[in-house]
């Protein structure tokens, strides 16, 4: 009864943004938003799987890209230039599954890293496709349903839409028979194997379904800045969201959430007011890997759990 | 005598030029029950390691019930019939017993594939966990994670994980490893509970135990099966008493 009061209470939470007369305000929280989908894709590797990459900005960029591009440039409606990025963008995940997942542990994240900065260097050189460094605008929002999503408030509702859309999704698949052999994988891989599980399939179906979701987020990109340009594809920014994971929780369900707020917050409202805000993400970062080192989300638990010691037993 | 559920024939495997499985040919029976002595690196886990596919052999055939599985990765073996435990404990620590188990019984599951389908709800699994930790005695710590769980009970897990399988070949690595007097006679009953039509082959040093378990006996000496036998012929073997019992 508590536990549906609070989740209520979450929600509605979660739509009050939508009715915010302040602009500013309701486009940092889409902002936010869209890095918590971005996060949460990034999770499964790295929280659910045990797998760190360091390129995961390939796949939002390459779908925003793809998007913006097939709008400019292509000429396609938006919904259709939307399931051609996620779509393309999925089955080049599928391709780097193939070449990343030939390693794990420290191979797997310099292949990740690598195969990210290829991307990078070709929407940077790539002039005549991408528009280099000038990127690539000059697109509207998208019309689903007929509903015009200019506005900040109405573009919050329809991020909030997908971003419930892959929370549900996430929640669900992290639970599922699938996600505790993608757990059993990330501890103990090969008595995985040596039980009837295809490690190597379960990893890569993860890897692909990441990617999947990074395009979600990258549509949703594309859609609210209306410009792309090879930032999005840059190395800080695939460091970023691993850093959203982590200092949020990685393995949890609302760490990702936490650490996009969290980072997307400091990145907008801190730098109004002091120069060298990317100095305080640093401090901040630092003095959580001191005092949480498992993530705010997981700490902040420890630190209740703490002050009742007296908690119900073990739950399975 | 009935089918040939394992079959060895010239399997050899080195580590960096040394050898630690040299040419052994080797055929087990089905519903046999076969011991594995040796002293300490005479190849016996290696050779657990690739019969089960843990490790790529570099020459050689393995047999399971007439099909060439030397090339087949691990977990397809699994899916043939064939289970193992593990010397050296490697269970999931921070999950509960019950969900060791119910990794073992998805092992061979469709569901495993299955993104969809909560763990939690799914009541049939978790039964059939508790029925499986009841067998070793352990339906009473079914949520405890293993890290609370002491080694005679990671022990009894393990071999709940190979038997709620239901293999058609099971190899069990020093079962008995580490065990207080009590445990063993414990795991000694439980294995007598093993159906008489599973193939079973073990590694063990507890020679009371094992002797009065196993029905044919094969010693392996630097890599090489040196003598194979019943129970009499290879205490009598003057080879053996070299080799193993250092006489």
């Amino acid at each position: 009864m508590k536990r549906l009061a609070v989740r209520a209470a979450i929600a509605v939470l979660f739509l009050v943004p939508a009715f915010l007369p302040f602009d500013y305000y309701v486009n940092i929280a889409s902002q936010i938003l869209i890095a918590a989908v971005f996060a949460s894709s990034l999770n499964l590797l790295v929280g659910y799987g045990g797998l760190i990459s360091l390129g995961h900005a390939g796949y939002l960029g390459t779908s925003a890209y793809v998007a913006a591009w097939l709008v400019t440039r292509g000429g396609l409606s938006h919904l259709w230039a939307s399931l051609g990025a996620v779509g393309l963008t999925t089955v080049m995940a599928a391709v780097f599954g193939v070449l990343s997942l030939r390693a794990t542990g420290l191979g797997f994240v310099m292949i990740t890293l690598a195969l990210g900065q290829i991307l990078w260097g070709v929407a940077y050189r790539w002039v005549s496709l991408t528009g280099g460094d000038n990127g690539l605008s000059g697109f509207s929002r998208p019309h689903p349903f007929g509903l015009e999503l200019s506005s900040a408030n109405a573009f919050y509702l329809f991020a909030l839409a997908v971003f419930a859309l892959a929370f549900l999704f996430v929640s669900i698949f992290v639970r599922s028979t699938f996600g505790a052999g993608l757990q059993g994988a990330r501890d103990q891989p090969r008595r995985l194997q040596a039980l009837g599980w295809d490690v190597w399939s379960i990893r890569f179906v993860t890897f692909v379904i990441a990617g999947f979701w990074g395009a979600v987020a990258g549509v949703l990109y594309a859609d609210y800045n209306q410009f792309v340009s090879p930032h999005v594809l840059a190395l800080t920014n695939s460091a970023e969201v691993l850093l959203m994971v982590i200092a949020g929780g990685a393995g949890t369900l609302l760490g990702p959430i936490v650490g996009a707020a969290v980072v997307v917050l400091l990145k907008n409202v801190v730098s109004a007011y002091v120069t060298r805000w990317v100095l305080l993400l640093g401090l901040v970062f630092v003095v959580i890997v001191l005092y949480m080192p498992e993530g705010l989300v997981p700490g902040i638990e420890r630190l209740r759990f703490r002050r009742r010691p007296l908690h119900r037993g073990a739950r399975a | 005598m009935s089918a040939v559920a394992l079959e060895l024939h010239g399997l050899s495997k080195s580590f960096g030029g040394v050898p630690a499985v040299r040419d052994v040919t080797l055929a087990i029976v089905e519903g046999e029950r076969r011991l594995l002595l040796g002293p300490n690196g005479a190849g016996k886990s290696t050779l657990f390691n690739l019969v089960t596919g843990d490790l790529p052999s570099d020459s050689g055939t393995i047999r399971l019930f007439g099909h060439d599985v030397s090339r087949l990765r691990a977990d397809r073996r699994v899916h043939l019939g064939l289970s193992r435990t593990y010397q050296v404990i490697t269970l999931f620590p921070k999950d509960t017993l019950a969900h060791n188990i119910v990794l073992a019984l998805l092992g061979l599951s469709r569901s495993r594939f299955d993104p969809f389908s909560i763990l939690g709800r799914r009541g049939d699994l978790w039964e059939r966990a508790r029925l499986a930790l009841d067998r070793v005695g352990l339906s009473s710590l079914a949520d405890r994670p293993v890290a609370q769980t002491s080694y005679g009970e990671q022990r009894r897990l393990e071999l709940a994980m190979a038997l709620a399988q239901e293999p058609r070949v099971l190899l069990l690595d020093e079962p008995l490893a580490g065990l207080s007097r009590e445990e063993r006679r414990d795991v000694q009953d439980l294995l007598a509970t093993i159906p008489r039509e599973v193939t079973v082959v073990m590694i063990e040093h507890d020679l009371d135990v094992a002797l009065s378990f196993a029905e044919k006996i094969t010693v392996l000496h630097y890599g090489q099966v040196i003598v194979e036998g019943t129970r009499a012929e290879v205490v009598a073997d003057p080879r053996v008493q070299e080799v193993y019992l250092g006489a």
